[in-house]
């Protein structure tokens, strides 16, 4: 039973990330019917604005302080933060410690920009052209932020921790009167999935509650009709595209103290974002975060080690495979609409 | 000849010639000038050439006329490379039985793949197929290491069976060969200052890729071709005059399984390695963009962009930051560096962003790829402006992307 609830409980923060950029990807795909190769690029991205943040917080000047001296006997130097000066040394050392968590009002703006430029300056000359043009196009888009990534920041994963106070694990089995340490969880990973939540649920109150949300589902459902009924649909699209990639984005950003951000990590995920979207049904919201979740939990319970013993390797696979059979029993995915993609 | 047109001979014997000739055509520059880091007649490298142009050309089959592009094309390639080493631990150095065997393997899987896949179409097929080769890799890199040797890889060893070869003296190493003649026997012709290098393992590459050219060839021209690319063009009308497109698409997703097979058979044969690596969706990636660049549904783009992509990874990665400071040299001290600080990112390890560059704006401008930049020059300067009509040894399946 334990060991159930701790593998539920893994399967949530990856499926929380599954579920963030297949959301983004399907908000495309359902607004603008593009297929979107370079989304796992701006997780990617989002997860560099965080360094980005925590760089120009940690950003110092050096002072030669007389009174101390290193192992040598030299001066010894000391790094101080230019923003020290700004909001002195305690408060400083709050918002550094805090990088990663505030470095979310630095990434929306950001990430929007990003996603402006994407879909006026690239996406907006394919929606002509077929499938395929689009996948190749967002696709050598996506090598290309990757490599751009790769030469201003490096090879190698940076890592981004998160605030000191989340530093720890929770014990879920003290907490609900199970024996201490059975089931322990680290904070930011409950953070993480509680983030997503937020997310998800803020996305879906956007498009069920204001008016501006009823366009684009109408727009989704008919595009040409919104059209000619006045509205300008084609602006209200684009703002959808820099919202899917803000999600992507602040996906990014609350990742990075799970994983250390590297120049590949978008790529890795999107291959995996692209089976969820098809899993849930193309175009399909609810579906999308359904099948994010299913997977990482899925996945997770695939690599208990009872299940490995029984099935071997079967933890690397499982969502392809989930995926394969999906597939050719409900072409539609799970919860697919009729006629999105039927060819 | 051999029952093509006029223009395919043509074309054909214009391969022939090029790869024949190509240790030659691709060391122009004397051994001793500051060029000669450009030449690429180097054996690894014409290999290298000729087999991923086996590969892309294979690749065409499937998409340049059907359509259906999958994103998990160098599965087929390395389960080739595997049933090809296998061959060589048991049975023979010898390099026949073993291209024989990948093509054989890799066209009875891709049949299992295909006959599962084709059931859906346009992005579905892509995610389906990206699905089984990742599936692939994974198992290739985990469970099956008994069978693919995992992280490290298979090579032949001293001590594997190999039941029709005589056993190798102690210290010697498993070569592979072809009755007898060693793949890494190479005859080098010096010319003043030049010197070319002809490899046994290339010209077996590049009579394979010959054939495979001619095969494709006859391929396009067949009525089966034509079937394929009226599943490209309308495959719902297709179904109304009552044809059932799936064998066709399947023939032709099998046939390129076989290349792709051919092709990771080929790699084995000259240089007795392979590791998972080969099968990771980068590497089906690269195919992709190897016959887009090219030029999807012609027949010669993909062999084009195959050559290219390979020629330019050699020739870019090699450019560092001394090489590009010989260079400009000549210009002044600021405006040097400010050149060099301009290309240095697009040079060396940054070799990818050129690639993703370039096939960004050979997606967005040039949709035929290289072949269709090649006759709209031609087009501009050629003799025969009045002849607009498609080329037809060269012209994309279906005249404009432009649905």
């Amino acid at each position: 039973m334990d060991a159930a609830v701790l593998q539920i409980l893994n399967g949530l923060d990856k499926g929380s990330a599954y579920a963030l950029i297949a959301l983004g990807l399907t908000l495309i795909f359902g607004t603008l019917g593009v297929v979107n190769f370079a989304h796992g690029a701006l997780f990617m991205i989002g997860a560099f604005c965080a360094v980005t943040f925590s760089r120009l917080l940690g950003w110092s000047y050096t002072v030669i302080d007389e009174t101390k001296t290193d192992f040598l006997g030299n001066p010894a130097k000391i790094e101080i933060p230019h923003i020290y000066d700004i909001f002195g040394q305690q408060t400083g050392d709050i918002l550094i410690d805090w990088a990663v968590p505030l470095s979310i009002l630095f990434t929306i703006p950001i990430m929007i920009a990003i996603g402006f430029i994407m879909e006026r300056g690239l996406i907006k000359h394919f929606y002509k052209r077929p499938h395929a043009d689009q996948i190749l196009v967002t696709f050598g888009l996506a090598i290309v932020l990757q490599e751009v990534i790769k030469y201003y920041y490096g090879a190698n994963p940076i890592p981004t921790p998160a605030p000191e106070v989340f530093a720890g694990s929770f014990d879920f089995g003290a907490f609900f009167g199970a024996k201490a340490n059975s089931i322990i969880y680290p904070y930011w990973r409950l953070v993480y999935f509680g983030f997503a939540a937020v997310i998800i649920g803020a996305v879906f109150a956007f498009l069920q509650f204001t008016t501006f949300g009823m366009v684009v589902r109408a727009g989704m459902a008919d595009r040409e009709t919104v059209g000619l009924l006045g509205i300008n649909i084609d602006r209200r699209f684009t703002i959808m595209f820099g919202l899917a990639a803000a999600v992507a984005g602040l996906a990014g950003v609350m990742y990075t103290p799970i994983n250390s951000p590297n120049y590949h990590m978008g790529m890795d995920f999107l291959v995996l974002s692209f089976v969820v979207v098809v899993v849930g049904g193309m175009g399909s919201l609810p579906g999308a975060v359904l099948a994010g979740f299913l997977l990482g939990i899925l996945e997770s319970f695939a690599s208990m080690s009872v299940v490995l013993e029984f099935i071997p390797g079967i933890n690397q696979i499982i969502i392809y495979l989930v995926a394969i059979i999906i597939l050719l029993t409900r072409p539609r995915g799970l919860m697919g609409r009729k006629g999105v993609m039927e060819d | 000849m051999l029952q093509l047109s006029k223009k395919d001979s043509t074309l054909l014997i214009a391969v022939v010639v090029l790869t024949l000739l190509a240790p030659v055509l691709l060391n122009p520059f004397p051994e001793s000038s500051a060029l000669a880091q450009f030449n690429a007649g180097y054996p690894d490298l014409m290999q290298r050439l000729v087999i991923f142009g086996i590969f892309a050309i294979g690749f065409n089959i499937l998409f340049g006329l059907t359509g259906y592009l999958s994103f998990g094309h160098a599965a087929f390639l390395g389960i080739g490379s595997y049933a090809a080493i296998w061959m060589m631990k048991l049975l023979t150095m010898n390099v026949i039985p073993a291209i024989i065997i990948s093509v054989a393997v890799a066209g009875a899987f891709s049949l299992l793949v295909g006959w599962i896949c084709l059931r859906r179409s346009g992005i579905y097929f892509s995610i389906l197929t990206l699905a089984f080769a990742q599936m692939s890799y994974s198992l290739a890199y985990s469970v099956l290491t008994p069978i693919t040797g995992g992280e490290t890889g298979l090579q032949p060893n001293l001590a594997d069976p190999r039941i029709l070869d005589s056993a190798l003296a102690e210290g010697q190493t498993p070569r592979a060969n072809l009755f007898g003649i060693d793949m890494r026997d190479t005859y080098e012709v010096t010319l003043a200052d030049w010197v070319f290098t002809f490899n046994a393992g290339y010209y077996i590459a590049a009579v394979i890729l010959i054939a495979a050219f001619y095969m494709s060839i006859r391929i396009f021209r067949s009525p089966f071709g034509m079937m394929l690319r009226a599943v490209k063009s309308n495959q719902n009308r297709l179904n109304y005059t009552g044809v059932n497109a799936k064998p066709y698409t399947l023939a032709a997703f099998v046939i390129s399984g076989m290349y792709a097979g051919l092709a990771g058979g080929l790699l084995v044969a000259m240089d007795t390695q392979v590791g998972a690596e080969r099968m990771f969706w980068t590497a089906s990636g690269e195919v992709v963009l190897m016959t887009i660049l090219g030029g999807a549904g012609t027949l010669i783009g993909p062999v084009l962009g195959a050559g290219f992509i390979k020629y330019m990874e050699n020739i870019v990665s090699k450019i560092n930051k001394s090489i590009l400071e010989q260079w400009f040299a000549v210009v002044p001290d600021g405006l040097q560096d400010f050149l060099i600080n301009i290309i240095y990112p697009f040079v060396g390890k940054g070799w990818h962003l050129t690639l993703g560059l370039l096939f960004m704006m050979v997606v967005i401008f040039l949709p035929g790829g290289l072949v269709e930049g090649g006759q709209k020059l031609a087009n501009l300067f050629g003799r025969n402006k009045t002849n607009n009509g498609p080329d037809s040894a060269t012209t994309p399946t279906e005249q404009g992307n432009e649905k």
